[in-house]
């Protein structure tokens, strides 16, 4: 069976800086992939990328059945139609969370079904709902951004990702920005949905986590994928010298 | 020939800023409807089969054209008695249409009334542009000093002084054709012989009605010499309204010949031998008329204070039921139009491809960058030129609303560049297009942000509405002028219709600040999610 995720050949420049230089990798169903790295890697660009927030230079992504590729001769309207169905497939969320601060947390979870997939306030809310409660804010659905703390922030944004039922979720970062009291509760979430069967993306440098709950571990510097294995085998035998110093920082 | 007053307001402009969301403007249209039904309610019974229309400006003053001293929302000048006679003459009522004085001809030639009359001089430069019937006044210039004044008692006697006149008036032209002399322009009479009075004028040249009821009734000043040249009024008629002229001629000479325009003007105490020969009559110029005496009676008298109070009671009718609420309707209809025009302006200058940013852009530069008084007579008096004819209300609605529009965008610009890029790129990681992005997330946020500068924009333009009775609306500034001239009173007038300004910018201030209070995400209380305010709130998919 193919898998859900490929990523054949991508390759991204700012300029003359090359930022990704023919990355690929496959993703399972119901996997959960890290994508550790030093600071300036590439791991976010390549994350964007996946989703279209950032256009690359060359290659293909698939999710599901949709493929972009960057020379693939659409017009820019079916290019962009493209770029939407592709984002449909994948749930987003940022290291900053970037909720809607003038909706609350059940709005930001309902609207972008009833604006995207035309679904009725009455048909979203109670899926958003029952989102909101998975993620630990049933008594909190009501609040505004403002009056949430970082961590449930970025609990609503998670629910508000999957309120789209993508095929996989993305993560940039999702807990860099939060005190170390509350990164536990994201990774929890995450726990959960990697339990249930979701297929995610996570960048990340929480190691403890990547390595207790990753299938796979992808590990990026300078634009280059330079290992991408099993957690226990990039944690205790790596084979490149740059993933043992990038580890070594962190003992 | 008098000139008028028309000193037009700056337009003074501060930020700028856009406001609200749907519901507020809905709340706005609704006030402004109701105001224009009341308005035309106000008017309706004034329309009848056929009227004889005609231009002038109330804010000339007497004995012309003037708001009734003992009733201010009604007009009355001797020219209001000749447009009557005449209209009976010719089984039509008689119609005032208020008309700045500068643009009485281009108000004709527009179609906003079918004569013109207002002391309106024949000149071989106005018959290029229109008709006139046969003089039904003639006078000349007045020289007027001050008492004990005998040195000046010609043209040729000013050499050195200063002499005073109204602003591009036939008097301002014989001063400069006799030179030798230093000459200060006025827009008011008022004001030229008050400046004659305490010294700073050594004479004043103007029309002789205007010197009769302005200079004659103040005990400092007296005329001096005879009347100098000699102008006659005409009434204009279009070029192509031959009959019009016709009838408005055979109408003149049938009240020359019975004598009701002689009464007319002996009752206002402006008969002249020079009209007396033009009618080719023997009588000269008899008793002062009676309503000469209550003018200035009116004017000179020193009022106790309950007179006064009186006086400023009666001010309030025509500020209060003509100005006030055209004010608010010109304001707020004006202020929609900016606010939606501008959005548009803001999101194409943001979002657009090329040439359409390009547009959007040089049109922000050119409404922000060219005066709104220009622009407000190109739309009023250029656009017909094309083909298209706008009522002054519209005109003047379109003209505020185009130029704070340019501002408002501005004001949208800044708001929806202060929306941070992962904003955007959330709503696209949602799958949302770019629009749904904006209708949703950017917008709603930037309106927030922008209720305060635009709250300034609404108050600039509520006071730079002053500036459409140059299009020949009546509106709060201009009954000011009106009520200021006819009872010499810029003092008390001026300070109730700021009072009246500020007052009617208020609610507006306040429900700024409850808006914008209401919208802040950062300071509100906790919840029921049911308050979409102002439908911000995410409505889509039903409907």
């Amino acid at each position: 069976m193919s898998a859900l995720i490929s990523v054949d050949n991508l390759r991204k420049n700012y300029g003359a800086v090359t930022a990704l230089c023919g990355i690929s990798f496959d993703v399972e169903v119901s996997e959960l992939t890290a994508i550790i790295g030093p600071s300036g890697c590439g791991k976010s660009t390549l994350l964007r990328c996946l989703n279209g927030l950032e256009l690359f230079d060359g290659g293909s992504v698939r999710i599901g059945e949709i493929t972009l590729d960057r020379n693939n001769g659409l017009s820019p309207r079916d290019f962009n139609a493209r770029l939407r169905q592709l984002r449909e497939e994948a749930g987003m969320v940022f290291q900053s969370f970037n909720l809607f601060p003038h909706l609350t947390a059940l709005e930001n979870a309902t609207l972008a079904p009833m604006v995207v997939k035309k679904i009725d306030r009455k048909a979203a809310e109670p899926k958003a709902r029952e989102l909101l409660k998975k993620v630990g804010l049933g008594d909190r659905m009501d609040y505004y951004p403002s009056q949430l703390s970082g961590g449930q922030q970025q609990r609503a944004a998670i629910a508000r990702a999957l309120a789209m039922e993508p095929k996989v979720m993305l993560y940039d970062e999702p807990t860099s920005a939060l005190d170390p009291s509350l990164v536990g509760e994201v990774l929890s979430i995450m726990r959960k949905l990697d339990d249930e069967g979701m297929t995610q993306i996570v960048v990340t440098h929480e190691m403890r986590f990547a390595r207790e709950v990753a299938d796979k571990i992808l590990v990026l510097s300078d634009g280059e994928l330079i290992e991408s294995d099993s957690p226990d085998v990039i944690f205790t035998s790596p084979r490149d010298e740059r993933t043992r110093n990038f580890l070594r920082s962190f003992l | 020939m008098k000139n008028l007053k028309a000193t037009e307001p700056q337009s003074h402009r501060e930020l700028s800023g856009r406001v609200k969301s749907f519901p507020f403007l809905a709340l706005c249209l609704c006030g402004s409807v109701a105001f224009l039904l009341l308005h035309l309610f106000a008017f309706a019974d004034a329309q009848e089969a056929s009227p004889l229309r005609w231009g002038g400006d109330a804010e000339g003053g007497a004995p012309y054209l003037l708001p009734n001293p003992k009733n201010p929302r009604e007009i009355i000048g001797f020219e209001i008695d000749l447009m009557n006679a005449i209209g009976k003459q010719l089984n039509r009522k008689s119609v005032f249409v208020q008309n700045q004085w500068d643009g009485l001809i281009p108000g004709l030639q527009r179609g906003n009334y079918d004569l013109a009359v207002n002391g309106i001089e024949i000149t071989d430069d106005r018959k290029q542009q229109v008709n006139f019937s046969i003089p039904y006044y003639v006078c000349g210039e007045q020289l007027s000093v001050r008492v004990g004044e005998n040195a000046i008692n010609s043209l040729a006697d000013l050499k050195g002084k200063i002499a005073g006149t109204l602003k591009a008036s036939l008097a301002q032209r014989i001063l400069e054709r006799e030179g030798g002399m230093e000459i200060r322009s006025y827009e008011n009479q008022n004001n030229a012989y008050d400046d004659l009075a305490i010294g700073r004028l050594d004479a004043v040249l103007m029309d002789w009605p205007i010197a009769v009821y302005y200079a004659k009734p103040n005990p400092k000043l007296k005329f001096t010499g005879p009347s100098i040249e000699r102008m006659e009024y005409g009434i204009a008629v279009r070029k192509e309204d031959a009959e019009l002229l016709k009838q408005v001629n055979d109408a003149l000479l049938a009240l020359v010949k019975s004598g009701e325009l002689r009464r007319i003007y002996e009752k206002w105490g402006i008969w002249n031998a020079e009209t007396d020969q033009l009618f080719a009559k023997f009588s000269s110029a008899s008793q002062p008329g009676q309503v000469y005496e209550e003018f200035t009676q009116n004017i000179t008298k020193k009022l106790t204070w309950r007179e006064r109070l009186e006086r400023y009671k009666s001010y309030l009718p025509p500020l209060l039921l003509i100005g006030a609420p055209m004010t608010l309707l010109i304001s707020i209809l004006g202020m929609a139009v900016a606010i939606v025009i501008g959005l548009m302006v803001a999101l194409i200058y943001l979002y657009a491809p090329q040439p359409l940013s390009w547009l959007a852009r040089a049109y922000v530069e050119l409404f922000r960058g060219t005066p709104l008084l220009i622009q407000l007579y190109l739309i009023f008096y250029g656009l017909p030129n094309i083909g298209i004819r706008l009522s002054p209300l519209v005109a003047a609605v379109v003209g505020l609303g185009l130029n704070y529009a340019a501002y408002e965008a501005e004001n949208y610009r800044a708001g929806i560049e202060a929306i941070p890029r992962g904003q955007m790129e959330a709503a696209l990681s949602l799958g949302m297009t770019r629009a749904q992005s904006l209708r949703y997330v950017i917008v709603p946020q930037a309106m927030r942000l922008v209720i305060p500068p635009v709250t300034n924009d609404f108050i600039a333009l509520f006071k730079d509405s002053s500036i459409v009775s140059v299009i020949t609306m009546v509106e709060l500034t201009k009954v000011y002028g009106q009520l200021a001239s006819t009872y010499y009173d810029y003092i008390g007038v001026g300070v109730m219709t700021a009072a009246i300004y500020f007052l009617m910018g208020l609610p507006f201030v306040r429900l700024a600040r409850w808006a914008e209070k209401r919208l802040a995400t950062d300071q509100r209380v906790a919840v029921t999610a049911k308050k979409r305010w102002l439908g911000v709130g995410a409505k889509p998919a039903e409907g």
